[in-house]
């Protein structure tokens, strides 16, 4: 039998508001431990939460961004549990009244074509502490500085169907939080979180299978890997004809393997009810137009226009506009140098290749946008040869200089004189009388020597258009 | 000249004229704690070095012609207030050190008036009581005979008044928890609106009901309070950004043609003590005596008050006492080293059998399966009963009740049943599903000499309505002015 994995995922973001959700301390990641507390996130006895709006605009940024609904009225709820690094007992989270709903997100598959994933609802709710535990002693610390910083949850339809498929959708989703400027999404670092239900299914069945929630899924790569151990290991099951148990399982990523954490009878009943210490919050229209106002272009919106008004091939558009600084950085370069494939070959060749290398994003490119324009220039109106353009855009990296200066200083200026171009000819033609001969003989593919000779003579300076007309004419064709 | 004795209005009055010193006034008051609380035991925490400090720094403002209305005045703040540098216990052991790093808002209201604070009073453990035994460390008793229990929770804040061991005192009022014991020590105690008054400092027991409110010797003095402590704080977003009205300047008018509600319901209910009913009917007599008008109401939904009640009280306490685990601050079973050993240690041994009881009822309610049967049909009749109101409100200025059904019970006689306990709450607790404020004022005394109290509702910030009420049937009246005999 074959069989179809059913694949919803559970995302933690991380809001980079400069304040906490419900007070009014930093949540600057690093500090002392119990340095950014205050009686509210402490949990003291007679402190009250207030909501800051900075979340709420956050969040509605991401709710428009994934085209949800924002009903008129969300509420806000608590979650009891007992645990040392969630001082009040209960965390403030919403349930039944989130404030976005019914959204979605479409990704690009790899046969091209594009898949819509639905995103159930997106919810606030604060972050708990953090335990220290001492490998020395059988104590434990509590340092509460990110008690109560802003999390944004996400949930999607069970819409995904493959790991491959799952990873694009949580890249693309980081991807929209990081665009429009609401959180780094930072899987490493805990900024960005991610948990997986995952089920399988006989290929065309319409019901679900038993479903397993898998935790601890702190990088893409073990998000891909646990999600197919997971599926592997339903299967399996399913084929010994046995029953897929309803538990929440653990990655471990030393040991590549999802394990049991605890059952369906242990899950924790966490007595959800509507927080009385704050008031039902109201999205007025007006609110919501503001925000959407204030809304950058989407990825997906500026990806057409690219399409569209560039006239640059979909996938071109696709690479440019994962993250809103390389889309930026693309149209910048065609204000000073406006052929947009060209400067996207660049962009997708040259200048990722050397980011990539150097493990190195856009934001820390050491050249900038308006010099590579320049130095696409150059090339264009033939100053410098394509290879003369790759040593000059190294150059650039490592230095930082502007293209004009480096050609200059190392004197790369493309030799386009005919007479400085002839003589090399000539000194090549006299010094190789055998290929000379050969070529006279038919051997037509020995132009390529002979460029190649001229070049290294010209140190690659010489106008290799130029070169190849020159040298057809003298050998004859 | 007995300065104990004095109203806050009176003191104020003297502090005034320069007759007398916050000094003078704040010893009379230590003199008098000294004297009587070892019968009442109201008192948790002393802080006479801090208030005659503060006296010393109100005669300075008064000299420098700084002169509010609480400025030199002796209160007293129910335990469960939380004051700054102070210990603030809400009568429970899992509590027993803590001292906030902060006071309450209205602390700093009632601090920003130069007013002196004599010490923190008892109360049934984290407000969780009518009788004040539940208090984990005293019994405070009804300085009005002294078997008795002087009502709760904020028992100690009425004993205290009464017992003119302070000018004035702060409660809080959940289900009644000012009213009735205001009733049953013969003071005037009032539950404002819900939001009027900010929260912030305030330990939860039930957020959505918990309001703080004044318990004083007089109307007047009352009206005085509520307008110190009143007023928006961004730090309580449940509190209202409605402006508050000058309380003391509405005390004068008439009361022609003010409509007084009588919900029939009310006065059918078993358990009401005749005299408790011949008292209120007398002060409705008395009422329209001075030119109201009775009219009556229904609250039909009454019956369900009480079911409701405990079932949305005791859920949101379950979670609001959750922080009480040992972690961070309050008692911690130290001899338990495992985690949930540990949990379980700090919070048998820091909760009292009441409070315990509560927070398994209301944990109870919220599971799943059982939130819906409970805590939702509970928040429909509490929608119900918030409607009952309204269209009587409709109908009438005010509503006539008792505060209680009877007056103050014998000591130890509650303790075994606490159904009848929570039955006791019936004619306050609507008030706190309602959100409406609620007044009461002395209106008799039992053929024991134990004070019954009339208890006047108002529709959402009728506090107004509600003091020229109250007030004009104080001066019609001579109940006030009895003193208990200690
Ligand atoms: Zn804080």
């Amino acid at each position: 039998m074959e069989f179809e994995p059913v694949i919803g995922l559970e995302v933690h973001a991380q809001l980079n508001t400069s304040t906490k959700i419900f007070c009014a301390c930093s949540t600057r990641f690093g500090a002392e431990p119990n340095t950014h507390v205050c009686p509210v996130c402490l949990g003291m006895p007679g402190s009250l939460p207030v909501l800051n709006k900075k979340v709420v605009e956050y969040t509605l940024r991401m709710a428009l961004a994934t085209n949800c609904d924002i009903p008129p009225q969300s509420r806000f709820a608590r979650k009891n549990y007992f645990y040392p690094d969630l001082p009040k007992g209960y965390q403030i989270s919403q349930y039944e009244l989130p404030i976005a709903i019914n959204g979605h997100l479409d990704i690009d598959m790899q046969d091209g074509s594009s898949k819509r994933i639905g995103i159930t609802r997106i919810h606030m709710e604060e972050d708990a502490g953090k335990l220290i535990h001492d490998g020395s002693l059988p104590v434990s610390h509590v340092d509460l500085n990110r008690t109560g910083v802003p999390l944004m949850e996400i949930v999607s339809e069970p819409d995904l169907r493959s790991a491959a498929e799952a990873g694009v959708y949580l890249r693309n989703l980081r991807a929209i939080i990081r665009w429009i400027g609401i959180g780094d999404g930072n899987m490493e670092e805990g900024s960005f979180r991610c948990d997986a239900n995952i089920s399988i299914r006989p290929k065309g069945s319409d019901t679900f299978g038993t479903r397993t929630e898998t935790k601890n899924l702190n990088s893409f790569k073990n998000v891909e890997k646990a999600i197919r151990y997971e599926i592997a290991r339903q299967t399996e099951i399913l084929l010994d004809t046995g029953q897929v148990v309803q538990e929440t399982r653990l990655w471990n990523p030393g040991k590549g393997v999802t394990e049991s954490m605890r059952s369906k009878e242990q899950a924790h009943d966490y007595r959800y009810f509507p927080d009385p210490d704050l008031l039902p919050l109201v999205i007025e229209k007006k609110w919501i137009s503001a925000v959407q106002k204030d809304l950058p272009e989407l990825p997906s919106q500026r990806r057409e226009r690219f399409v569209t008004e560039m006239a640059i091939p979909d996938y071109d558009a696709g690479v440019l506009t994962s993250s809103r600084e390389l889309a930026d950085y693309y149209e910048s370069c065609l204000k000073t140098f406006n052929q947009p494939k060209h400067v996207s070959n660049w962009i997708m060749g040259s200048l990722l290749g050397l980011l990539n290398a150097e493990g190195k994003s856009i934001e820390d490119c050491p050249i900038a946008p308006k010099d590579l324009a320049q130095l696409l220039k150059l090339l264009d109106e033939g100053a410098i040869s394509g290879k003369i353009a790759k040593t000059v855009f190294e150059e650039m990296s490592s230095t930082g200089k502007p293209p004009k200066q480096i050609v200059e200083e190392k004197g790369l200026v493309q030799v386009s004189d005919t007479s400085i171009i002839e003589k090399e000819i000539d000194a090549v033609i006299a010094a190789n009388p055998n290929e000379v001969e050969r070529y006279k003989d038919g051997q037509k593919k020995l132009i390529g020597f002979f460029v190649g000779q001229v070049m290294r003579a010209t140190k690659g300076k010489a106008n290799p258009k130029m070169v190849n007309e020159l040298l057809m004419k003298k050998l004859g064709t | 000249m007995q300065l104990h004795t004095l109203t806050i209005s009176e003191a104020h009055d003297l502090l005034k004229r320069k007759k007398i010193t916050s000094v003078e006034l704040t010893r009379a008051v230590v003199d008098r704690i000294e004297a009587v609380e070892p019968k009442v035991l109201a008192f948790l925490t002393r802080t006479f070095e801090d208030a005659l400090e503060q006296a010393n720094a109100a005669d300075k403002a008064i000299a420098a012609g700084k002169i509010t209305p609480l400025t030199g005045i002796p209160l007293g703040i129910k335990d469960l207030i939380c004051t700054d540098g102070i210990r603030t216990t809400c009568g429970s052991h899992i509590l027993e050190d803590f001292i906030p790093p902060f006071d309450a808002f209205v602390m700093r209201k009632l601090k920003a008036q130069n007013a002196v604070i004599a010490g923190k009073l008892n109360m049934d453990e984290f407000a969780m009581g009518s009788t004040n035994e539940h208090s984990a460390f005293q019994v405070t008793h009804n300085p009005w005979g002294l078997e008795h229990s002087p009502g709760g929770s904020s028992g100690g804040s009425a004993a205290a008044v009464a017992a003119d061991m302070c000018l004035g005192a702060l409660g809080s009022d959940t289900g009644g928890s000012v009213r009735q014991p205001a009733s049953h020590c013969g003071v005037v105690g009032l539950k404002p609106t819900y939001g009027r008054v900010s929260r912030f400092g305030l330990v939860a027991f039930a957020s959505s009901l918990d309001q703080i409110g004044p318990l004083s010797k007089t109307v007047t003095d009352s009206a005085i309070l509520l307008q110190a402590i009143a007023g928006h704080d961004e730090a309580d977003s449940t509190s209202v950004p409605n402006g508050v009205p000058n309380y003391s300047a509405c005390l004068g008018r008439d009361l022609k043609g003010l409509r007084i509600g009588l919900p029939k319901e009310y006065f059918d209910i078993e358990g009401l003590d005749p005299q408790v009913a011949s008292a209120v009917k007398k002060a409705i007599d008395t009422l329209s005596g001075l030119g109201a008008q009775t009219v009556e109401v229904t609250l039909p939904h009454t019956e369900y008050g009480v079911a409701a009640y405990y079932i949305i009280a005791p859920s949101e306490a379950s979670s609001n006492l959750a922080r009480y685990d040992g972690v961070k601050y309050g008692l911690r079973d130290k001899q338990k080293t495992e985690l949930l050993e540990m949990y379980r240690g700090s919070r048998s041994q820091g909760f009292g059998p009441e409070v315990q009881r509560r927070i398994l009822i209301g944990t109870y309610c919220l599971s799943a399966g059982y939130y819906d049967a409970y805590y939702g049909k509970a928040s429909q009749i509490r929608t119900l009963i918030a409607r009952d109101f309204e269209q009587a409100f409709q109908k009438c200025d005010v509503i006539a009740a008792p505060a209680a059904p009877t007056p103050a019970t014998a000591l130890g006689e509650s303790l075994d049943d606490p159904l009848a306990m929570y039955l006791s709450d019936v004619f306050t607790l609507p008030a706190n599903l309602a959100g409406i404020p609620g007044i009461s004022v002395p209106c008799g005394f039992s053929d024991k000499g134990l004070p019954i109290g009339l208890q006047l509702l108002g529709g959402h910030f009728a506090e107004e309505t509600l003091f020229k009420t109250a007030y004009q049937f104080e001066q019609a009246t001579e109940f006030h002015k009895k003193r208990p005999p200690l």
